[in-house]
């Protein structure tokens, strides 16, 4: 059967949608915004990437993953890393948002191309809604994330700042 | 081709920054005064690697592109080509090492930890906002993606520059005698490498706007900037303090006694 590079196309991004981010294991590579671009010619697919935090252990991984999925489906895969557009928090699809805060994890609040990573945001509680919430730090469990603490259920939670 | 050499030399020279301000940082790691600190702290410090990296990758790329006679090293030691981000960083030897002395202190304390990090931080915002116009794109990008994670940097940082400097009688005490120790080291921030040639740069401008800066905060949190101090200068051409060794002793300790283990 023959396939037409555009169903191969729509193929290929369908396999990126299962490949998860290990360390928010809710959020694909495809809503976390770091597939830049998917050129197929044959069985050779190349996958543009960009990392989101230059020193992101995960991100070695997230290309290991990539590389593995498409394998498994027959495909050549090359996965080229580029730094330029640098990533940001506003590529993350709005359905990569509710999945984040659905898991726990506050979704950044505010576009990072109002240079909104630099002020002091209120960010809704992920547990019960409540804004009433303070920093802790501007540095979490991973480079990608801020820690949070919510007045209201005084539970603390991690916030996936903007970045 | 001289363009080349100095481009490499002005790469290995940021990277060396980013790794051993990196390798100082990552030293709290287990010693932060509180938990969230010690994480932010290690954070920034991964930042910093990460950053490393990229510039070492973009350094190898250009050395393993230009192999007909690079020096790299000064020591006779040649490094095997082709040379990769982990030789290079691995594999030289301190008069090698091009980063600036303000990067190799110790960490001293808590005081003297932050503020010397919002002193480079600062510096860096500057230098790498000229670098974004720089005419190897590479850089640029490299760049563009560093400044993002320096703006967060430099907010930490100031921050506590200010908590301590505004804070008791003895946070201030501290931030100040940090400041005394530290300040010598700050001149050689704006002293221009020679090998730093691209025409984006401008180190005049990049001391103006730091001086304004840096001077605002220690102004809000009531700090007093030393009366004209000697400058420590030579990192950036390979004169290191005795610091220096003893960092690339433990850094490099592995690579040595176990050539291209990997692990």
């Amino acid at each position: 059967m023959v396939n037409s590079a555009t169903t191969q196309h729509a193929e290929i991004w369908q396999i990126l949608e299962t490949v998860m981010d290990p360390e928010v294991p809710v959020l694909s590579v495809v809503d976390l915004g770091v597939i830049r671009a998917v050129a197929v010619e044959g069985k050779q697919v190349k996958v543009t990437i960009t990392p989101t935090y230059t020193g992101c252990p995960a991100m070695d991984m997230i290309a290991m993953q990539i590389k593995m999925a498409l394998m498994a489906a027959g495909y050549e895969p090359i996965i080229k890393t580029i730094l330029s557009p640098a990533w940001t928090t506003d590529w993350m699809t709005e359905k990569g948002k509710q999945q984040l805060q659905a898991y726990g994890i506050a979704p950044p609040v505010g576009k990072s191309i109002d240079a909104a990573y630099l002020e002091d945001l209120v960010v809704p509680c992920p547990q019960c809604q409540s804004t009433h919430t303070v920093l802790v730090s501007q540095f979490g469990s991973t480079a990608c994330k801020a820690l949070f603490k919510c007045e209201e259920c005084k539970e603390p939670f991690d916030y996936f700042k903007c970045h | 081709m001289a363009t080349t050499k100095n481009e490499i030399d002005f790469l290995l020279h940021l990277a060396d920054n980013a790794l051993i301000i990196g390798h100082r940082n990552s030293e709290w790691c287990g010693h932060g005064p509180i938990l969230e600190q010690d994480i932010a702290i290690t954070n920034i410090a991964l930042d910093y690697i990460g950053q490393a990296r990229n510039l070492y990758q973009h350094a190898a790329e250009l050395i393993n592109q230009h192999t007909d006679k690079i020096e790299l090293t000064q020591t006779g030691k040649d490094i095997s080509l082709p040379v990769t981000e982990d030789s290079l960083a691995y594999l030289r030897d301190v008069v090698e090492f091009k980063n600036l002395l303000i990067t190799e202190i110790p960490n001293g304390d808590w005081a003297q930890t932050s503020l010397r990090l919002f002193l480079l931080s600062q510096f860096q915002l500057e230098l790498f906002t000229q670098l974004l116009k720089h005419e190897d794109p590479q850089v640029a990008a490299i760049a563009e993606k560093s400044i993002k994670e320096i703006s967060y940097h430099v907010k930490w940082s100031q921050d506590w520059v200010l908590r301590l400097g505004d804070g008791t009688e003895e946070s201030k005490r501290r931030m100040q005698n940090a400041i005394d120790a530290i300040w010598a080291f700050t001149g050689e921030l704006f002293i221009q490498p020679e090998y730093a040639t691209a025409a984006c740069l401008n180190y005049a401008a990049i001391q103006t706007a730091w001086n304004q800066k840096v001077s605002a905060i220690f102004e809000e949190a009531g700090l007093v900037i030393p009366a004209k101090t000697f400058v420590q200068k030579g990192g950036a051409t390979g004169m290191h303090t005795e610091h220096l060794g003893y960092i690339l002793a433990e850094m490099q300790y592995l690579q040595r006694a176990y050539p291209n283990s990997e692990w």
